[in-house]
Parts: structure tokens; sequence; C-alpha cells
């Protein structure tokens, strides 16, 4: 192990893979520091799974490679899985095998011990609120309690980063908040966690850092706040006027407009300084007799950065 | 740590995932529907076809139907598995566990072997009981239901390597493989009496050997030089899995 590897729970080199003529992963360079909770971001069909996958070792990369504590996904490839709980978008349980055996068997594939693995079963089960339906089929469990126990049997294993796959998707309320409750505890506890979502707000509140994936590259990659601050020119000002349709015109003619969309009866004019905008509306309200419903400035959120680097605005940045 | 210990405590590792695989087959696997329909019953009914109405002396016809039941049980659970598993989604939690490729494929050859050999007791019991047929070589009548079962086991996970969107794709592609070996490889008739074209097809057929060695078990006399039998099935098992290997690392290569 290199003094530069112990710094990092996940060190993505060059990591490329090909599908035939399709690039899925396009050679893409990223760090995962120890302890960290990092959000993994892109539109379906980025390679935000691919990347997953090549991680994980079920797929070999075509190309790059990378360290997971340590150890080569490629030329160590049992070694970096050992450190690894996995929980997949779709929780994939054995439905024929009760929750103990579910939990018992992935530990006895990691080697667990049987006094620790039946510990940590037993401690599990009851953080998960799952206890009382230790002996039941997984079969008759809902999505919402699948997922935990999906969770409870990546965590038996006594990984050191925790990958999650869309792991509140399509969850009902508790168990949504239950599972990111647990995540935010188990970062709190150190465990360095690789989250992959669609659910901005859920990126937002949770990620020390994400990265944006789009068309097989890593297009951002900072901390969510500070790529919020480096979006100026997609702050703005939201408005709405009495009486609308002709008033966008003279909206559309004031000093530092980047541009402006439509939204309900809402205007945005987004700006660098929508605060100085503000005023100018104001005035204009003022001067041409209009009433001002609502008024307010907003910047950036996590989905506006996201759509920014992967939206239609991608490809004219790229050009 | 040496390299050695080393080595020795990844085989040790690799040897107790391909047990928990063992055990995890035997839990979920051994009494699915296709697994008893495809391992248990058909080989009964091909017996009952056989036998019914024709004056074959029965205990002629015991070394055949422990053969036959054999091939069918050890190599029912293998197609099973993995197009179960990939259909679960549960086979890529696998491929991700610290577990090889290999131990992983093993215990389902291991799963194959046991089930086989554990029910080929019911066949040679029947037969000893309810007819006059007598064991006269335990090495080779024993040898030729573990090394037999050990090679239709692995033609059972190799005909699962294909990824299938369902399950009863595997099923049907690996009957349309086992039943004309089952028909060439001296069950029924003799090798020696069969005409001069199936002659040359049953040597590609591990079922040959296997049933060769459990004839021979059974004091009736042997097509191959007794060597030739299990070595065949050892060489037979060997490629069998080695192709297995093969197919499930260019399938994941493709993302499949």
């Amino acid at each position: 192990m290199t003094p530069d590897n112990e710094k990092t729970a996940i060190e993505v080199r060059g990591l490329a893979k090909r599908f035939g003529e399709v690039q899925a992963v396009a050679g893409i360079d990223f760090e995962v520091r120890p302890g960290e909770l990092f959000g993994f971001l892109g539109p379906n069909g980025a390679g935000k799974t691919t990347t997953v996958r090549m991680l994980t070792g079920v797929l070999e990369p075509t190309d790059g490679t990378a360290i997971i504590q340590g150890h080569d996904v490629r030329a160590e490839a049992l070694l970096s899985r050992a450190h690894l709980g996995i929980v997949p978008e779709e929780a994939n349980v054995y439905l024929d095998l009760s929750l103990w055996q579910n939990l018992m068997l992935m530990a006895e594939m990691h080697g667990v011990p049987r006094r620790q693995r039946v510990h940590e079963g037993e401690r599990l089960l009851k953080a998960l609120d799952l206890s009382d339906r230790k002996r039941h089929k997984a079969r008759t469990l809902s999505k919402g309690l699948r997922q935990r126990l999906m969770l409870c049997t990546a965590l038996v294993t006594g990984p050191e980063i925790l990958f999650l796959d869309e792991p509140t998707s399509g969850l009902d309320v508790a168990s949504a908040r239950l599972i990111r409750q647990i995540v935010r505890h188990l970062r709190d506890q150190g465990l360095t966690v690789f989250l992959t979502t669609h659910n901005m707000d859920e990126a937002e509140e949770m990620c020390s850092r994400v990265a944006i994936i789009n068309q097989g590259r890593i297009v951002a990659i900072d901390a969510p706040e500070r790529l919020r601050s480096a979006m100026r020119c997609s702050q703005y000002l939201e408005v709405a006027l009495a009486g609308d349709e002709a008033d966008t015109a003279e909206l559309e003619r004031l000093p530092g407009i980047l541009r402006l969309s439509r939204e309900g009866t809402c205007v945005r004019l987004y700006s660098e300084q929508p605060g100085r905008l503000a005023a100018e509306v104001v005035a204009l309200a003022k001067t041409k007799g209009l009433e001002i419903v609502h008024l307010c400035t907003r910047k950036p959120s996590l989905e506006d950065v996201f759509l920014y680097f992967t939206g239609d605005h991608a490809q004219e940045r790229e050009q | 740590m040496t390299a050695s210990t080393e080595l020795a405590q990844t085989w040790q590792r690799q040897a107790q995932g391909a047990l928990v695989i063992v055990k995890k087959n035997a839990m979920l696997y051994y009494l699915k529907p296709p697994v008893l329909i495809f391992g248990v019953l058909f080989p009964v009914f091909f017996f009952l076809a056989f036998k019914m109405g024709r004056p074959i002396a029965a205990e002629n016809i015991v070394p055949g139907m422990v053969a036959m039941a054999l091939w069918f049980t050890a190599s029912a659970v293998g197609p099973l598995v993995t197009p179960w598993e990939r259909q679960a989604k549960t086979y890529e939690r696998l491929i991700s566990t610290p577990v090889s490729l290999q131990a992983i494929l093993g215990g389902d050859v291991a799963s194959g072997l046991i089930f086989g050999a554990c029910l080929s007791v019911v066949p040679v019991g029947l037969g000893l009981a309810l007819t006059d047929a007598s064991i006269v070589s335990v090495v080779e009548l024993i040898g030729g239901i573990l090394l037999g079962a050990l090679s239709f086991a692995a033609l059972g996970v190799l005909l699962a390597a294909p990824p299938a969107s369902s399950p009863s794709n595997i099923m049907l592609l690996s009957n349309l493989v086992r039943l004309p070996l089952l028909f060439v490889s001296g069950v029924f008739v003799p090798i020696d009496r069969m005409p001069g074209w199936a002659r040359w097809i049953a040597p590609v057929s591990p079922l040959s050997y296997a049933g060769d060695m459990i004839r021979s078990g059974f004091g009736r006399p042997a097509y191959f030089p007794a060597w030739l039998s299990p070595v065949m099935l050892v060489a037979f098992t060997v490629l069998l899995f080695w192709g297995a290997q093969a197919f499930h690392r260019r399938w994941r290569a493709k993302g499949l």
C-alpha cells in the first residue's frame, strides 16, 4: 500500500468501460476520502451503474483501474471486495430464505466468524426494526422492509465502504427516513459511504461531496455548497406581476439579465447579481405602475447544478 | 506471512465460500419443482417406458437405471441455480462478495454432485432389494457414481452459463443436450450392441463412461478399459468446469 492510497478509501484512475461500440464510462478519475459520504449523480445512462459495478467487482474495466482500501480491483479483486457492503436499488434478497438466513448467508460469504455474525445480526435487525420478523421469509416483506434487510445484509459483513444505489427510491416515508438516519449515523461513525442517487435533496442534505457524471465523463466534483456557489450565473430572481405577458418584454430589457424563463405565473430572471436586479424590478414596477405579486432571490439548488451540467446546456458548454 | 501461508489461507477462504454456496443451494433449490421434475420424475418415467412390456430381466437394467437417474439428478441443479439467481438479481450480489467465481461455480458443481450421489442411493437400493442384481465391485460402483455425478454436475453448470431471460429457457437447453446424449451412452442398449454411428458418438458423452463403471460395479462387462472411464470423467469435469468459467467471464465482460 502506498502512502497516497492510505489517504483514500476509493481512488479511481482512468476507469473506462466499453460495450461494443458504446463507451459507457470514458476514463474517469476521482477519489473518495475515508469517512466521507460521497454522492454520485447523473442522469439515466450516464455511466453511474456501470461505474459502481466496476468498483464492486461485477464488471471488469476495459481500461484504467480503481483502488479500494489500498487494493486494486483488477489485480486484487477478492481483497478489494472484502471491504465492501452493497445495497443495490432493487433489493435482491433471497425471497425463500428467512431474514435471519439472508443475514447469516451474506456474513458467511464474507467469512465473518460465527459469534460476531450472530451478535451483529441481532443488533442490526433491532436497529432497523426487523427483530420481530427475524424468522419470516423475505418474500413476506414490503419493498421498504426488504430494503432495510438489504442494508442489514450489507452491514453484517462489517464493511469499510458502503455502496448505496438509490437506497430510498420508491420507499415509504418512514423507511426512507430510517435508512437516511442510519446512513448518517454510519457516516458519523467513520464509515465511507458511496451514494448513487437521483434524489437531489437527499444528496444535498447528506453528502459532503458529490460527483456528477454525464455521458461517461465526470463533469463536476465538489461539495454541494461550493458547486452551487460556483454557479453564479444560475442565481435568479423570481418575479410574478399582476397581468403578465406584456410585462415579460419589459423585464427582459433590464440590465444584467443572463436569461429568462417562465415557470407558471412566475418569471425567473437569471443574473449574477439578483439583489441588484430586484431593485431594478421594483423601480420598473413603480415607473410602469405594475403590481408585484411575488419577488424573491434564489440561489441555484443542487438540482439546478445537476441540470446545468447534464441538461441541454451541457452540450452548449462543450461546444 | 509467507507466500505459501497466504495461498493456503486464500484456498481455505475460497473452500469455505464454496461450502456456503452448497448450503445455500441445498436450502433454496433442491426442492424446487424443476429440479424434482427433471431430476426425479424424468428418470422414473424413462425407466418405466423402457421396461414395461419388454422381456428384459430386471437385474439387467439396474445399472442403466442407476446411471440414468444419476445423469438427470446430478445435472438438474446447475441449470437452475444461475438462471434463477440472474433473474432474482442475487447473482450480482454473489459475485461482488470476496468469493471467487471459481469457488461459486465449484459450490454449484458440488451441489449437483451431492444431490445426484445421494439420490442414486434410491435406484441402487431398489435394484438390490427388488431384483437379483448384486454389487460385485464397490469401488467401481461408488467411483462411477461419484465421478459421474461430478462430471454431470459440471455439465449442468456449463449449461447454466449463458444469460437467459428466464430459467425455463436454460432448462429447455439442458434437455436439448441431455436427452440425445442419454440415447447414445449405452444406458438402454449396451454400447457394443448400438449401431456404428452411435458407437462413434458414445465416447463424447460422460454418461457412457459413468454408465460403464456402474455396469462394472454390478458385475456386467465393461465396454471401455477400466482405467479409461475414471480418466475420461475427470477430464470431462475439468473441461466442462473450465468452459463454464470462460462463458461466465465472457458474458460478464459484456455486462450480461
